[in-house]
């Protein structure tokens, strides 16, 4: 399909993919177990970065209370089985499936309306609003938040104990349910953004008021990416209590949702895979920042800046350009990129 | 007329701050044939477009479609009930292909429930819908070229085939025409002409000669106001439109 | 009205007029500028690590403040003319993310020069006395000085808008921005002027707020979020609007969070204390789904 830039075009993308996914699995058996532990994190991550790039690359909504949905999933499973008592992962993988949905669906039915800076402002102020409730109440340990018991891999009866497996393969179980849920997390929005559902989210996405007028309810369909988001949100928070064993206030917080943010422009915006690689990236770049200095912080900030400012279609977008215009780019480097009219900012002030 | 109307409004008026933009129209368009609105500019012709297909709600009065009461229905509700619209300023998707564009337009009213998550190779009654809208308007030839790099009056075309593929009673297109060449006006004409034998098509424009070439029926709207309503050969006879339009040669 | 609600009331005064500050910057800057700022609160972090800085060397509160308005004006200035003037016609999302970035860096960069220790600015000797307020009740002389500052500065802000020239012209371009172009009037130097003013403005707050709160890493990120709050409240781009809901959101907020963990005893206390610690967001949520352009807004 000619317009469906955000997938894979042709077999040598699905390839590239595939041998990305064999490459992480084996990675594990290569590697020192710090790194086994940090992919899975990034994995995370990407998972995180998928669920928002439905919303974002999907359908064009900034939400900055996808964080919230992301650790909402996460204390779910703390809610289900506090520290001591573990349950099984086909219970909580689930519950925190479809808390996060609800949470997702009733926030969403209250902001939908809005556009543009409003929306913005609203999913902030949801956000925060869960972020406060688990910040400042008792309810889930409080500023410091609480240690959980990790879900026991349990599956159709089969239960798989990681300390079962020698002390330096103990990560290996969780990094391989990262790594599946991954997958699964790809193809089901990869399959979601090709379907007519993602279709009309494009559309959506280009222009809202004449898909109205073609007679699309687009806040029903909106409303439904964002649960779906939510949902998706919830399973990457699930899967770091799996990881971390560890919940507190700051996995809500709205920086979760601009670091979500942030990994999907820099990987792409226009390409699902940018999602998973602008994740990577970031956790690499934190990663390579902390050996060089300790101002892990300073230099993300920094390279975020860098690719705000330059690197407008991502990572994964700089193969769509032409060689020429690398060098004329070069050659203007001196002129800001895109001094143009500020046609954009009115439009989005008609939006709100 | 012996057909009831299908689309009518009662005294329909809409504000914009303090200013009317349409005042108290009562106006009525046949299940058939092509109905030209016209007026100089400002005279309030979008604005009741976007009235008759939601996109604006009215200060007052009610719009009747088929004698059910549509007033205030939200704009996504009138494709559904058989009213489609086409925009002055081209309004397509121009990074999708030209079938994609009308195969948007189809799904629209077509797809709900799971299906929705079915992909588009799936669903090959919307791919024939949207083949047949392409067909009529005569952009065949170009079915997979992306919208965005058609020529302007192809763009025009493929607006009206988004509006076809619908599948409507009511057709309301506001000004269709804006800048096409000569050779595009006719093609167009006579699309027009079609569609005004199967449906009922609501039109606004600006070039006269073009309008009493093929409408039925005409209607003038001055200042918001309906000023006359009737065949254009009553229309060209009217003294008031004379005086307050036609006479002026600064219309174009 | 007894002593604790009366100082929780002045508390609250207090908190919302210090909100004004932030954000009526805040709101300048959307409404001419169309800029989401979350930058903002950073702002007011380097006003406070400012005046704690002066005040460590000179000792003075009194020069410190003053010095931090121009370092606030001088930083607006120039974030506005070499970062966010290339970024009014991009999409939110790249706002958001530029502004993102800046937090990080401006917190890195406080670190690195300061550290992350805690610090308190002490209170001026001239106003560390308490002034009877009832027989009972005696308020901090500082946090009155607080409020008059922020009142004072409110004023001239407001006659800046509303009775100069200038300000006539801020006022439309926040209503129609397309009206700076038509009139033929320098846009580019009536951004700079609203960015760094209003980035002075919060710079200052930091500053008066630095000796109530003592000084510490990101001590702006939870009042960036309720300054949003308080701008959706108030109505993009309207400074008066601004003023009321800080005011509002000031109260509401003391007063939830001073009565908020009094109710964890009742039945269902622990639901309760949660809303009143949400207090600020519901309201601004019921503000939007019946008043979707704020309590002032006038764009529609």
């Amino acid at each position: 399909m000619s317009s469906s830039h955000m997938l894979p075009q042709s077999w040598i993308g699905w390839c590239a993919l595939a041998v990305g996914a064999l490459v992480l699995a084996i990675l594990p058996f290569y590697v020192p177990s710090y790194y086994v532990g940090l992919t899975t994190v990034a994995m995370i991550a990407a998972m995180l970065a998928l669920s928002v790039h439905l919303l974002v690359g999907g359908a064009g909504m900034v939400s900055l209370c996808h964080g919230a949905f992301y650790g909402v999933g996460a204390y779910t499973v703390f809610f289900l089985s506090p520290e001591g008592s573990p349950q099984p992962t086909w219970l909580t993988l689930p519950a925190a499936m479809l808390v996060s949905g609800l949470c997702a669906l009733v926030v969403g039915a209250l902001s939908i309306r809005t556009k543009g800076f409003f929306f913005l402002m609203v999913t902030l102020a949801f956000g925060q609003m869960l972020f406060t409730v688990l910040h400042d109440t008792k309810l889930g340990g409080g500023t410091d938040g609480a240690y959980l018991a990790k879900p026991i891999l349990s599956l159709f009866g089969y239960t798989f104990d990681p300390m079962s497996l020698p002390r330096s393969q103990r990560s290996f179980p969780a990094y391989y349910v990262a790594l599946g849920q991954l997958v699964v997390t790809y193809l089901a929005l990869a399959f979601l953004l090709r379907s007519l559902f993602g279709r009309v989210l494009h559309g959506i996405k280009l222009n809202e008021h004449r898909m109205e007028a073609l007679g699309y309810n687009t806040g029903l369909y909106k409303l439904g990416a964002f649960t779906i988001a939510g949902v998706f949100a919830g399973a990457a928070g699930h899967m770091w209590s799996l990881q971390s064993g560890f919940v507190n206030p700051e996995l809500l917080a709205w920086h979760k949702s601009a670091e979500a943010l942030l990994m999907i422009l820099l990987g792409g915006i226009n390409s699902l895979a940018g999602a998973i690689i602008g994740a990577f990236a970031f956790t690499a770049l934190g990663e390579v920042a902390l050996s060089l200095t300790d101002r892990k912080l300073l230099v993300q900030g920094l390279v975020v800046l860098l690719a705000v400012i330059v690197l407008r279609h991502g990572i994964a977008g700089i193969r769509l350009r032409d060689p020429r215009r690398w060098l004329q780019s070069i050659r203007s480097s001196g002129k800001w990129p895109n001094l143009t009219v500020r046609k954009p900012v009115q439009e989005a002030r008609q939006n709100d | 007329m012996i057909d009831q109307p299908i689309l009518q409004t009662e005294d329909v008026s809409r504000r914009f701050g303090g200013l009317f933009a349409v005042r108290n129209v009562t106006f009525a368009l046949a299940p058939r044939g092509l109905h030209a609105v016209i007026g100089p500019n400002g005279a309030g012709k979008s604005t009741f477009v976007n009235l008759l297909s939601g996109q604006v709600q009215p200060s007052a009065g009610r719009i009747l479609l088929r004698g059910q009461d549509v007033s205030g229905l939200p704009a996504w509700r009138f494709p559904h009930l058989g009213v489609t619209r086409s925009f002055q300023r081209t309004n397509i998707f121009k990074s999708f292909s030209v079938h994609e564009n009308v195969r948007l337009a189809a799904q629209a009213t077509r797809v709900f429930g799971k299906d929705i998550f079915s992909t588009v190779r799936r669903t090959a009654h919307l791919n024939d819908v949207a083949d047949r809208a392409i067909e009529r308007v005569g952009l065949a030839d170009q079915r997979e070229t992306i919208a965005g790099i058609l020529s302007h009056g192809a763009q025009r075309q493929l607006e009206i085939a988004m509006t076809l593929a619908v599948e409507p009673q009511i057709i309301l297109l506001d000004e269709p025409l804006a800048g096409m060449g000569q050779d595009e006006s006719e093609r167009m004409a006579a699309l027009m002409g079609g569609l005004a034998e199967d449906h009922a098509v609501l039109l606004i424009e600006h070039d006269m000669d073009f309008v009493f070439q093929v409408a039925d029926r005409m209607t003038v709207l001055v200042e918001g106001k309906i000023l006359a309503t009737g065949t254009p050969e009553e229309i060209r006879r009217n003294a008031a439109v004379q005086a307050a339009y036609l006479g002026d040669n600064d219309v174009h | 009205m007894s002593a604790a609600l009366l100082s929780q009331l002045l508390n609250g005064l207090q908190y919302g007029l210090l909100l004004f500050l932030i954000a009526s910057g805040l709101t300048l800057v959307f409404g001419v500028l169309g800029i989401i700022n979350l930058a903002h609160g950073s702002l007011f972090m380097i006003g406070a690590y400012i005046v704690f800085f002066v005040v460590s060397k000179v000792g003075s509160l009194w020069i410190a403040i003053p010095v931090a308005v121009i370092c606030g004006l001088a930083l607006g200035a120039l974030l506005e003319r070499f970062l966010f003037r290339h970024f009014y016609d991009r999409e939110h999302l790249d706002q958001v993310l530029l502004t993102f970035a800046l937090i990080l860096i401006f917190e890195e960069v406080r670190s690195l020069l300061v550290g992350n220790d805690f610090h308190s600015v002490p209170v001026p000797a001239i106003l560390d006395f308490s002034v009877p307020i009832t027989g009972t009740f005696s308020y901090a002389a500082y946090r009155l000085f607080v409020i008059a500052m922020c009142l004072v500065v409110a004023a001239v802000l407001f006659y800046w808008i509303e009775r100069t020239k200038m300000g006539a012209i801020i006022r439309a371009a926040a209503e129609k921005p397309e009206i700076v172009d038509i009139l033929g009037i320098d846009a580019r130097r009536i951004h700079l002027v609203v960015f760094a003013v209003g980035a002075a403005l919060a710079v200052m707050a930091g500053g008066l707020a630095a000796p109530l709160t003592s000084v510490y890493p990101n001590m702006g990120s939870g009042l960036l979020i309720i300054s949003f709050v308080v701008v959706v409240v108030g109505g993009l781009g309207s400074v008066s609007g601004a003023f009321w809901a800080a005011l509002l959101i000031g109260l509401i907020d003391t007063l939830g969070k001073a009565y908020g963990s009094s109710l964890v005893s009742l039945p269902l206390g622990q639901v309760l204390a949660a809303l009143a610690s949400m207090s600020v967001y519901i309201v601004m949520v019921a503000i939007l789904l019946f008043r979707p352009t704020g309590l002032f807004g006038r764009r529609a």
